[in-house]
């Protein structure tokens, strides 16, 4: 090779090199412009707020006078609803996702579930509310309580868990599931023994992509019937005269965090912004919560597989 | 693991369910309805629990005043705030579900036509003006202040007003185009009044308009329009005193309460509308809007007493009354 080929092909080296720094400033620019402007809205919003936070904010009512508003209603509220959205989603998302992965044959009545599954997660959150109004709140007579708002934002969190629990499981080697019905394992063996377990890590992840949507969710929930001004909490079991049922609070009416920010913003007084600005702040905290708990629990999981 | 999750799941809507009947065991009022009435009502809810000890609970929502009639008229809720008198359509769902209702006035407010404060030609309009900018043929042509005014300067105008689905905008547009509902389309449209006041405090043509107490938290940011009915009248500023003598014309509007007659029985819901008239006074003042003479609380109280049902308003929305005019319909 001459000196001459030699050096154009340096540049041509050169050239393409350039080209992969470009793209690298590219996509770090494009991954900034995501994280930059949350960092400034939090920012933002840590300044207005910071200054309402404290344990006096946590454990009162809402009130008309601003500083002495609390959302002690509202974040009660969120994690009770939550509660029930878990207990809801979960088994049955995973559930579906099994079926359709382990058991389902595979013809067009199980292709047709597959992509209406895949579509209701595209499904606007009003659309859910509406839906949930009509069933749970009229045709179940189950009123515009917490069990109500769980199970409607269950609803709309299902499609997200069971295509993660889908995805889960077929990243599980095929050879796990040879070698357990080789050994004469009947599906159900294999689905509690293997899939299951392995899976959960995925699972987990889904979970919680799901759960940070819903507890950020309005729509819905105001459709159902949330209120706005509430200064009590749920039934806690066996508390009060006459005393509680162990499952009363599930029908207690309720309030959540974003419908408390949402009524503080549109207030005339300057004040309630900052309370609202505080409420954001907490509610990311619960979020960032919600995220750490599943990361740990994740790494938990995956500690105990051993292939 | 999953098996036992998805019993207790199943375990629990079960005995929840049974257990549902139990729930109305404590004394509750709800009240839900417009977002205009939500903070007086939210003031008095407040001071009633804890008066009470917390052994009676209150909760309220903002549905707006239709959506809270429509949830009122199933028997949903014990009172239902409202920014307009009750409609036909409304008196015949209420009556089809057997539902009698007592109408209680229990304060008014001033709807504010705010500029900007660099803007110092425009500072007095008359309801005229006010239409010529509003009215539906304004639409794409009314675009400058000069065109309202030959004497006003030749600057773009921006309009801000609330959205469709709110009782302020359906009184503004019957009281200042005739007829409700009847605008421009071409406006900045909001149903939170914030983001009115931000369109107006920044642009230097912009108008807008939306409840007084959204006015009064932003002075510093704003300037309300003196509105004159005609030409040649004098302009009046929104203001308390203005609107209990009457002169601020035709913006000012009572707003209601409407008690379901049948709740009105349970001690818990009439403890709670006493209180509400006999506090309603002070309270209103607190959160910025105007309240009813002190007579009219006591004649409250009293039509409340003898369960006064119906409305005195025909299921129509009069424009342009004055306190004076409102007692006058009350004492009928």
């Amino acid at each position: 090779m001459n000196q001459q080929e030699l050096q154009s092909l340096r540049a041509l080296i050169a050239s393409h090199k350039r080209w992969d720094f470009l793209f690298g400033v590219l996509g770090v620019l494009a991954l900034m412009l995501g994280v930059m402007t949350f960092v400034a809205l939090f920012a933002d919003m840590t300044i207005n707020g910071i200054g309402r936070i404290n344990i006096d904010f946590l454990t009162s009512f809402p009130s008309r006078r601003a500083a002495n508003a609390g959302i002690l209603s509202a974040w009660v509220g969120s994690v009770l609803v939550m509660l029930v959205t878990a207990c809801a989603a979960v088994p049955l998302g995973v559930a579906a996702g099994v079926y359709l992965e382990e058991y389902a044959p595979k013809n067009w009545f199980t292709d047709i579930i597959e992509i209406n599954v895949t579509n209701l997660a595209g499904v606007p959150s009003i659309i859910y509310g509406l839906l949930a109004l009509g069933l749970f709140v009229y045709t179940f007579g189950l009123g515009q309580s917490i069990l109500t708002a769980g199970l409607t934002l269950a609803l709309l969190i299902l499609p997200v868990v069971i295509v993660a629990t889908r995805e889960a499981i077929r990243a599980i080697p095929q050879i796990i599931r040879e070698g357990a019905y080789a050994c004469g394992a009947t599906t159900w063996q294999v689905v509690s023994d293997h899939i299951v377990p392995y899976s959960s890590a995925g699972i987990l992840t889904g979970v919680i992509i799901g759960m940070a949507r819903a507890i950020g969710e309005t729509a819905p929930i105001i459709t159902v019937g949330a209120l706005t001004f509430i200064a009590f909490l749920p039934p806690a079991p066996f508390t009060g005269d006459p005393s509680a049922g162990l499952f009363d609070w599930l029908f207690a009416p309720f309030t959540v965090m974003p419908i408390q920010m949402f009524n503080w913003t549109s207030r005339p007084e300057r004040a309630f912004l900052d309370n609202a600005a505080a409420a954001g702040f907490i509610l990311v905290l619960m979020t960032l919560t919600m995220n750490g708990l599943a990361i740990w629990l994740r790494y938990r999981l995956r500690k105990n597989i051993k292939w | 693991m999953k098996m036992t999750k998805f019993a207790a799941v199943a375990a629990m809507a079960l005995t929840g369910l049974s257990a549902s009947g139990l729930v109305q065991a404590q004394a509750l009022v709800k009240v839900d309805g417009s977002s205009t009435v939500y903070p007086i009502t939210e003031a008095v809810a407040e001071d009633f629990q804890k008066s009470k000890k917390n052994s009676v609970r209150v909760t309220v929502g903002i549905s707006g005043t239709g959506g809270g009639f429509k949830k009122f008229c199933r028997g949903e809720t014990d009172v239902s705030d409202a920014s307009r008198p009750i409609t036909k359509k409304e008196i015949e769902d209420c009556k089809a579900a057997g539902i009698e209702f007592i109408e209680l006035p229990i304060a008014y407010d001033a709807l504010t036509v705010v500029i900007n404060p660099k803007n110092d030609w425009a500072r007095k309009m008359t309801v005229a003006e006010l239409k010529a900018i509003w009215e539906p043929a304004a639409q794409g042509k009314l675009t400058s202040w000069k065109q309202v005014n030959s004497a006003w300067p030749d600057r773009p105008i921006k309009l801000y007003g609330p959205g469709a689905d709110s009782g302020t905008f359906e009184y503004f547009t019957e009281a200042i185009n005739g007829k409700a509902k009847a605008t421009r389309g071409d406006f900045t449209a909001s149903e939170d009044d914030n983001v009115l006041v931000q369109g107006v405090a920044r642009d230097v043509g912009g108008l807008g308009y939306f409840g007084f107490a959204y006015f009064v938290e932003n002075k510093d940011k704003l300037a309300a329009v003196s509105v004159a009915t005609e030409a040649g009248k004098p302009a009046v500023a929104p203001s308390l005193e203005t609107v209990i003598n009457g002169t601020y014309q035709p913006l000012a509007r009572p707003i209601f309460i409407y008690v379901n007659a049948k709740a009105a029985d349970r001690p818990e819901v009439k403890e709670f509308v006493e209180y509400y008239m006999k506090h309603g006074e002070s309270l209103t003042k607190e959160v910025k809007y105007v309240p009813l003479p002190a007579k009219a609380y006591a004649y409250n109280l009293d039509h409340f007493a003898k369960r006064g049902k119906g409305t005195k308003f025909g299921g129509e929305n009069k424009v342009g009354m004055t306190i004076e005019d409102l007692m006058k319909i009350e004492a009928k």
